[in-house]
């Protein structure tokens, strides 16, 4: 057979062709081009439009940042460096960014320390942040961590973070020898152990008030981003215990229960957070017993942390609504009570769905920490309507002072979100 | 092989309050409605010896009292002799006025960003994107107030506009955007201009009828009636022809320039315009999101199975996976909308006069009945919230998926 191809058959190639490259319209950048901007007489009009938009935004911003003043002491010598370039006056920020980050109250030879506490705060949350990375023993640090801040940023005697910390850990030894006669016992034991221990200790610390004492700051001085940051970390980590229980309390058979968990909820959920800080500036002191004085501070983290509680309520409900009821019957069956079935089945699972619902509901309450300066607190955005656009150097200046207001929440709140969308990654453990 | 037994059925003894779950519930409601009415009692007892002590009491009277301060958006009749009552009144509307300004812009902003977030073109794609984190990051605080120094600082004021050489011109020589607030045309209503305007309204009804009439022939007799023409000439030709046979009834009221200020025409103050503007672009921002996610929780095989029918990519669309997608994104959609009038209460810091700023600002300060006041605020929210929800409920079960 062979051998009659081989007269027959002038030339067999016996080598593969080598691959030649792909016309050059569909391949490389020109084919990302043409399928991406330019695959029809409509995606190129929207082309056109949105690249002369980004112009023309460019156009302005462009010029504003790069002939900028950063140094000048107020607006008018500023404007005389200009010259009418259209730059931006950042030297208010060169200026004043101590007021804008800690307030203008705040003792300025004491900065480091809300400044130690903030680098803390990260080495804090990064245990649980990145729960893969750390080991647990860091934990510990996370633990102690609103103590430490505390201390840090409020001054005052060593002694109150301290007994803080006893009663916390009496409380917990205590519940750790009662629960294995009931979750009740174990419970209320634990919140009495605790209590006992915070007024012996208040006592004591009535008496040394002076024991390792930082210089003492009011919580009235407190201001700026600062102000936004404890606000918004405060009340998130309150309202996360708090939220669970209502939560679990919405969903429970028992009527009373439920039905003061509902009313709670619907409530909160249903009034803006201005007229629960309005409770917090007029009305609380009139539900208070006569004669006590509370914090403004004290007062606007109970409405924030019970208002970010209601919303994280809803939050959890979704995600413990979500789990198949084969979870909560497989849990009882294997004879666990109440307690150890949310503790040890649901709530792990329930908790890992609602990650993303939470963390939005807490870049939301961070945004809306700025809601303070309409009580005329004095936090980021009340810094700049308050002291310094009113100031005689600065009046005027207004896109630098809230650009740089939008960047930090910018900052903040974006790389919160874009952490929760990594996390959500990790977590999926269902087979897609 | 261990038999069933049935839990014991013995008399009921008072331990088993306690150790039986059967009964252990009730303890527990007891236990927890005795702390209630315990905090309830607490606290009323604190305000009753807070007020006391401080000479007050609690009582709405001060409604009936004269305001005696004025307000510069008046959707009703109000002056400064009018009751604080009134003063609410006008800052109820003005709420509503700005909350459904606002949700209006927002949906069309945000329906236009999510679907351009999901547009094969890549710029465009970028560019939403951008938009939509650029703003669901930022205080909407932040927003309102940088829009209301724009609306405040950066446009002309009304003497800029006078003289041979003034330094701003009006658009169109009937819109004035001034840093009093922007001034447009109003239209005057002549004798008979309700006939048009009830011209109007009926061509309306028309077009909806005889789209539904067009439905019904295709359903029935599978005839395909062209409706987009018909319904352009509806909405036009009646109404224009009553307007020109009636001769012009409507005409139009253009702002003018008299002494220091912008006269006639309307008025929409720089406060009204930064919450509106600041609420829509926000809220555009997360509605964005919902229309994003509502279109691609429809699953891939649905536009497939509708382009394998033959069908075009706009009739896919509209007749295959928004029907569907709306499902999706109308509850977080309506949710947005609460979010827009709690968050339309933020008016207080531009000095917009809604209800926060009427009856939780200035009749508060003026009367000092902050309980009063306050608790009516939150029962005005309340109420709205509570209402929208219902509806939401209602028309949530109304579109449920019936499954088996």
């Amino acid at each position: 057979m062979s051998d009659t191809h081989a007269q027959s058959v002038a030339f067999v190639r016996d080598t593969v062709i080598p691959q030649k490259a792909p016309p050059a319209l569909e391949s490389g950048t020109i084919k990302w081009v043409r399928t991406n901007l330019f695959s029809g007489w409509f995606n190129t009009i929207l082309t056109v439009v949105t690249l002369y938009c980004i112009y023309l935004v460019m156009a302005a911003f462009v010029p504003w940042v790069v002939n900028g003043v950063w140094a000048a002491d107020n607006i008018r010598e500023c404007r005389e460096i200009m010259q009418g370039s259209g730059g931006g006056c950042f030297a208010v920020i060169a200026d004043r960014w101590q007021q804008l980050i800690f307030g203008f109250q705040y003792p300025s030879e004491l900065y480091w320390r809300p400044t130690v506490a903030f680098v803390l705060l990260f080495v804090a949350i990064a245990p649980v942040l990145f729960y893969q990375v750390f080991p647990r023993q860091m934990l510990v640090i996370t633990a102690l961590y609103p103590f430490i801040a505390f201390y840090l940023i409020w001054g005052g005697t060593i002694l109150i973070p301290i007994i803080a910390i006893l009663g916390f850990v009496a409380g917990y030894l205590v519940y750790n020898r009662l629960i294995n006669t009931s979750f009740a016992a174990g419970f209320f034991g634990g919140v009495a152990a605790a209590f006992v221990v915070w007024w012996l200790g208040g006592l004591v610390s009535a008496a040394l008030p002076e024991f390792l004492a930082l210089d003492a700051v009011a919580s009235r001085d407190l201001g700026g981003f600062m102000l936004n940051l404890i606000l918004g970390t405060v009340c998130v980590s309150l309202s996360l215990p708090l939220g669970i229980v209502l939560a679990l309390g919405r969903q429970s058979d028992m009527p009373v229960v439920k039905g003061i968990c509902v009313v709670f909820i619907e409530f909160v959920r249903g009034v803006p957070l201005i007229t629960l800080l309005f409770v917090a500036n007029v009305v609380l002191a009139y539900f208070l017993p006569p004669g006590t004085t509370f914090d403004l501070i004290l007062r606007v983290i109970i409405m924030i942390t019970m208002f970010s509680a209601a919303y994280i309520a809803e939050v959890i409900r979704g995600g413990l609504a979500a789990l198949p009821k084969g979870q909560y019957e497989g849990a009882e069956s294997l004879g666990l009570d109440y307690a150890q079935s949310m503790q040890l089945i649901v709530l792990p699972q329930a908790l890992k769905i609602s990650i993303p619902g939470i963390v939005n509901v807490a870049v939301g309450l961070f945004k809306d920490t700025t809601l303070v300066s309409v009580i005329s607190m004095f936090d980021l955005v009340g810094m700049i309507r308050g002291p310094i656009l009113s100031s005689t150097d600065w009046n005027g200046v207004y896109w630098e002072l809230f650009g740089f207001a939008a960047l930090l929440f910018f900052v903040v709140c974006y790389g919160i979100s874009q952490y929760s969308q990594w996390l959500e990654r990790q977590l999926a453990t269902d087979h897609r | 092989m261990s038999a069933i037994t049935d839990p014991p059925q013995g008399s009921f003894q008072l331990s088993m309050l306690l150790s039986d779950t059967r009964y252990r519930s009730y303890t527990f409601q007891f236990i927890a409605l005795a702390c209630l009415i315990a905090a309830i009692a607490f606290l009323a007892a604190n305000l009753a010896a807070n007020l006391s002590a401080a000479g007050l009491n609690i009582s709405y009277d001060f409604l009936g009292s004269a305001a005696g301060y004025d307000i510069n958006q008046r959707p009703i009749e109000y002056d400064s002799q009018s009751t604080h009552l009134r003063a609410a009144m006008v800052g109820i509307l003005n709420t509503l006025i700005v909350a459904f300004l606002a949700c209006v812009s927002a949906t069309v902003l945000g329906v236009f960003a999510g679907v351009l977030r999901l547009s094969n073109n890549w710029l465009v794609r970028k560019l939403m994107a951008v938009y939509v984190e650029a703003f669901r990051n930022v205080p909407v605080l932040i927003w309102i107030l940088i829009i209301f120094s724009i609306m405040t600082v950066s446009l002309p004021s009304p003497s800029a506009f006078r003289g041979d050489n003034a330094t701003s011109s009006m658009l169109f020589d009937a819109f004035a955007f001034t840093n009093r607030g922007v001034y447009t045309p109003a239209p005057v209503m002549g004798p008979g201009a309700w006939v048009v305007v009830y011209a109007f309204l009926a061509s309306l009804v028309g077009i909806f009828a005889f789209r539904k009439y067009a439905t019904k022939k295709l359903y029935d007799e599978g005839r395909l009636i062209n409706t987009l023409w018909p319904s352009i000439a509806l909405f036009f030709v009646p109404s224009l022809a009553v307007f020109f046979i009636l001769g012009r009834p409507i005409t139009l009221e253009y702002p003018s320039l008299q002494g220091f200020n912008f006269q006639d025409g309307i008025q929409i103050r720089g406060s009204l315009i930064a919450l509106w503007f600041a609420l829509a672009i926000y809220t555009g921002a997360f509605i964005a999101e919902n229309v994003r996610a509502g279109i691609q929780a429809i699953s891939k095989g649905q536009t497939e199975a509708a382009g394998a029918l033959g069908m075009r990519p706009n009739r896919i669309m509209n007749l295959v996976v928004l029907p569907q997608a709306l499902r999706v994104i109308i509850p977080p959609l309506v949710s947005q909308y609460l979010n827009i009038t709690k968050n339309s209460s933020l008016a207080i810091a531009v000095g917009y006069m809604d209800i926060t700023g009427t009856l939780g600002g200035i009749t508060l300060n003026q009367t000092g009945r902050a309980i009063e006041a306050i608790l009516l605020l939150m029962l005005f929210y309340l109420i709205i919230s509570l209402s929208i929800s219902t509806v939401m409920n209602i028309y949530n079960n109304s579109v449920k998926l019936k499954e088996r």
